[in-house]
């Protein structure tokens, strides 16, 4: 049951972040593009892939089963998101279809690009505490 | 509490929601499918959140108008809160990237494209049923 109250919290924290995010860009004018959704994807990807480095089995970190899953299924869950991502291509799709096939293209690249850079650097610096450490 | 603090408000509620039940539903898809042996490794469990979230996200747009004319608020809950929140990318870029470790190349691609391709079926399906009802 505590497992589940730091998923919300961590959930809440991520999707009013996410939320913080797209109203500071709603402000700036309407946008042609959904630059906030790929930005809170690309970077909730990026922070996924670094705790999943630092956090796995057998490295120098060792935490709870309750840290990882308020980062990874609460924090970076709640932050990044299919389901606007799916809504918003579809539209772009719809009205301009090379604009929505660029943001289909662009998600998917960043966003692998980014977990595979994150646990990159996850398990570099894994390593290096381990070297400085023992 | 000015407008902006309740709709984040708002927003942080249906997220915490939205992460529980996508950390309770991906966890028992998952294991539903470990045990009817399908296709082991490959992410079952964050595939059906994204795509039920992606439908309920079409839905939600379809009544829109409807919804916000009732509550403003209620939408943003509902929409960037709960649906934001019980889909995720962090996840399923981890996962695609752990498919790609493992030398399943096949499965990163399934994964890659049938997550595309059935979440904006997902809406485009949630946002004629709503046509449908209203």
């Amino acid at each position: 049951m505590t497992l589940a109250l730091w998923i919300a919290l961590g959930s809440a924290l991520g999707g009013s972040a996410r939320f913080m995010l797209a109203d500071l860009s709603m402000r700036m004018g309407p946008q042609a593009f959904p630059w906030d959704t790929l930005a809170v994807n690309t970077l909730g990807s990026l922070l996924i892939g670094v705790v999943a480095a630092l956090s796995a089995t057998g490295g120098r970190f060792v935490v709870s089963s309750r840290w990882r899953q308020f980062w990874m299924t609460g924090v970076c869950g709640g932050f990044t998101t299919f389901s606007i991502f799916s809504v918003q291509s579809l539209a772009l799709l719809q009205t301009n279809l090379w604009l929505g096939l660029l943001n289909l293209l662009a998600t998917a690249t960043l966003c692998l690009l980014a977990v595979w850079v994150g646990w990159h650097w996850g398990s570099r610096l894994d390593r290096t505490t381990t070297e400085v450490n023992g | 509490m000015s407008q902006y603090w309740l709709n984040i408000f708002a927003v942080a509620a249906g997220s915490a929601l939205g992460g529980v039940l996508r950390y309770w539903v991906s966890t028992a898809v998952q294991h539903q499918a470990e045990k009817w042996r399908a296709w082991r490794g490959f992410p079952w469990g964050t595939l059906v959140v994204n795509v039920t979230g992606a439908i309920l996200a079409g839905l939600l747009i379809g009544l829109s108008v409807r919804l916000a004319a009732w509550s403003a608020e209620l939408q943003l809950l509902l929409l960037i809160g709960f649906c934001g929140s019980y889909t995720t990318v962090s996840s399923f870029a981890l996962q695609t990237l752990a498919l790609g470790r493992s030398g399943n190349w096949l499965g990163v691609a399934a994964n890659l494209l049938g997550s595309l391709l059935l979440c904006l079926l997902g809406v485009y399906l949630g946002r004629t049923l709503a046509g449908v009802w209203l």
